[in-house]
């Protein structure tokens, strides 16, 4: 007996032909931010759906603190959603969108004023009171459809791209808003998103899923340090896929003709991953006899950093280097030749 | 403002009003002109309002076919049983309609199309020859009747025809259309997220039909159902084919009057008395109509 507080055990979903979910199994912890992340059509909306209840699983059980909670109704689980397109009753103001979930429960009248007026002062809609929900900005709505959901005090909370249809600037600050908020409530929260990096920021933990598996779970920073194969390595950042030869107990980068040293593991790995801002590059004025030589093909400055696409050997990665002198940005230009130069310890070989 | 209107604009702004005024306004005066005339033998069958004569010029005009069909039950009883047959087809057809109408909304596109194609499919016969069939279809010899002998539930031929519920029938059969396709037109653009959302927030299934989905498809329920109820009032030829003699309607009566009687003037005074009192609740449902669709701008 798991004391997870939700288990996913087994789930296979199929429409027609396509199998949307292949024996998904997984477990979040209370309290925690689980992403699921993944391209569409990988299943992690049909996941979501099959846990608020509007899909059922053909096969496998959806236990929440122990329960199986598989075969109940939406509106019977004690868990709410949040939909992309927020979903707002266009009919009712914003009072009664947020009161809509709490007349389906048996409170008084005084209760339902109680908790409105709360969450109205958490998440600052105070003044919208009677406003329709198109009469308001996109933050707004967001914050009506968490405060309609939130109302409710779920054990759950299924936030399905909560951020996709705000703009970049308001959708950094809501990301900490989320997370504060949820720090604030302690509910569990399940974040469907496409959006690595959102997920990245987000997070305690992740799944990445594809074509309805999950590939991997972790934390982000495992993720994105340990990737479990090179699809989930270009998933999450921008990644540098190097081929491993394995000869004479030697382990080379072939592509680099490097041979990595500070190794002790001997598996046979197929692949090698070396993440852009790892690796170093100096401009070299005169020739050198030093091999690890490259050309830069494309310059991109960013502000904060630069990124190189550096080509040697007939073969091209990225490095990308922090401006921390405004005269960094200056030194390296299009064709000039570079020396790179990375740590042994931040290659990560994969055997897949 | 038609100040601003350049030549071209104007004939395109005003196009639908010469329209009304044409086939609208002209043919109603003419209608009104003709109940306020003195009624005599000859052809046209009234005396012309205005004359010219040595003695001048005269109106010769009149309230009495007014008064007349107000002051008979007959007329009054006729309208009566034309406007509950219009209410009873009215909420019979929203009944049947709603549900096709929402089911033909959440099908799949390529499936969608195949509906509406065959709720269409019946206006390309003549409504008359459809009429038609529903009277060969129940009459005392007709298919129903001869199945319900055949397999014994009957002996004698029942009596369908020429009642009022077969004039419901026909109605409810013939208007059905025109109450799906506008609470279609609704219902198609209805997200189904908010049917997901009002479950997931704790209503049940009948509480999120009553509270979401009716709320925001009114709209469509009040324009499919002005469609039914109004030409259902002036209805003539369903009742004329498959009613009988239990209720007298409206639509009928005025035919009588015109080509039985050939009392012109009489038959317009119903007429207009008619399109009057349809008036008033045209104006109010399009009052509600305007403040909820105000609200939901």
């Amino acid at each position: 007996m798991s004391n997870s507080f939700l288990e996913i055990i087994d789930v296979t979903k199929r429409f027609g032909d396509i199998l949307a979910l292949d024996r998904v199994n997984l477990k979040i912890e209370k309290s925690e931010i689980f992403s699921l992340l993944g391209s569409s059509g990988c299943g992690k909306s049909t996941l979501l759906r099959i846990i608020a209840g509007f899909e059922k699983p053909d096969q496998g059980k959806i236990l929440l603190e122990g329960n199986d909670i598989t075969n109940l109704p939406p509106y019977i689980r004690p868990l709410n959603i949040m939909f992309q397109n927020y979903a707002l009753f266009p009919h009712l103001n914003v009072t009664n969108n947020i009161k809509f979930g709490l007349k389906e429960e048996s409170f008084s009248k005084q209760e339902i004023n109680n908790r409105v007026n709360e969450i109205l002062n958490l998440l600052e809609l105070n003044g919208l009171e009677e406003r329709k929900v198109n009469e308001i900005s996109g933050g707004q709505q967001q914050r009506v459809a968490l405060a309609r959901c939130l109302v409710k005090k779920p054990k759950l909370l299924l936030l399905d791209e909560p951020l996709a249809a705000l703009d970049k600037q308001l959708r950094i600050q809501t990301q900490f808003e989320l997370v504060n908020l949820q720090n604030k409530l302690g509910i569990t929260f399940i974040i469907v998103t496409h959006d690595q990096e959102e997920a990245i920021s987000l997070s305690d933990r992740m799944a990445i899923m594809q074509n309805g598996e999950i590939l991997q779970v972790g934390n982000p920073v495992e993720i994105y340090e340990k990737p479990k194969n090179t699809y989930i390595a270009n998933f999450i950042g921008t990644a540098n896929i190097f081929h491993i030869l394995n000869k004479d107990n030697q382990i080379i980068i072939e592509e680099l003709n490097y041979e990595i040293k500070n190794i002790n593991n001997n598996k046979n790995f197929h692949k090698c991953l070396i993440r852009p801002e790892k690796i170093n590059i100096k401009k070299i004025e005169n020739q050198s006899d030093n091999s690890n030589v490259g050309i830069v093909k494309e310059v991109a400055y960013l502000g904060s950093y630069t990124k190189y696409l550096i080509e040697v050997n007939g073969i091209q990665f990225y490095s990308f280097m922090q401006n921390s002198l405004v005269s960094d940005n200056l030194q390296i230009k299009w064709d000039d030749k570079v020396e790179f130069k990375f740590n042994d310890s931040s290659i990560f070989l994969f055997n897949d | 403002m038609i100040r601003y209107l350049k030549k071209q604009n104007f004939w395109f702004v005003f196009t639908p009003y010469f329209w009304l005024v044409l086939f609208f306004f002209i043919p109603l005066a003419l209608i009104f002109k003709i109940s306020i005339s003195v009624s005599e033998w000859g052809m046209p069958p009234y005396r012309d309002l205005f004359s010219l004569s040595e003695e001048g010029f005269k109106i010769d005009s009149t309230l009495s076919n007014y008064l007349f069909i107000f002051s008979d039950p007959f007329y009054i009883r006729s309208y009566l049983n034309s406007l509950s047959l219009a209410f009873t087809s009215t909420i019979l057809c929203l009944l049947i309609g709603y549900p096709i109408a929402f089911y033909v909304a959440k099908s799949q596109a390529n499936i969608r199309i195949i509906l509406l194609v065959l709720l269409i499919i019946p206006f390309w016969t003549s409504f008359l020859l459809r009429v038609y069939a529903w009277k060969v279809l129940l009459q005392g010899s007709g298919i129903i009747n001869s199945i319900l002998i055949h397999l014994g539930f009957i002996t004698e031929p029942i009596s369908m025809l020429h009642n009022h519920y077969a004039v419901i029938l026909g109605v409810v059969y013939t208007y059905l259309p025109f109450m799906i396709l506008p609470l279609y037109g609704y219902l198609v653009k209805f997200d189904l997220n908010l049917i997901d959302a009002a479950n997931d927030l704790g209503a049940k299934p009948i509480n999120t039909f009553l509270k979401v989905i009716l709320p925001l498809s009114l709209p469509g329920i009040i324009a499919g159902s002005m469609l039914v109820f109004i030409p259902v009032v002036g209805e003539f030829v369903i009742p004329e084919m498959l009613g009988g003699s239990d209720k007298l309607y409206f639509g009928k009566i005025i035919w009588d009057e015109f080509f039985v009687n050939r009392d012109w003037p009489v038959a317009s005074a119903l007429a207009m008395s008619g399109i009057v009192i349809l008036v008033f609740p045209i104006v109010i449902f399009q009052l509600m109509y305007a403040k909820y669709n105000f609200k939901n701008e």
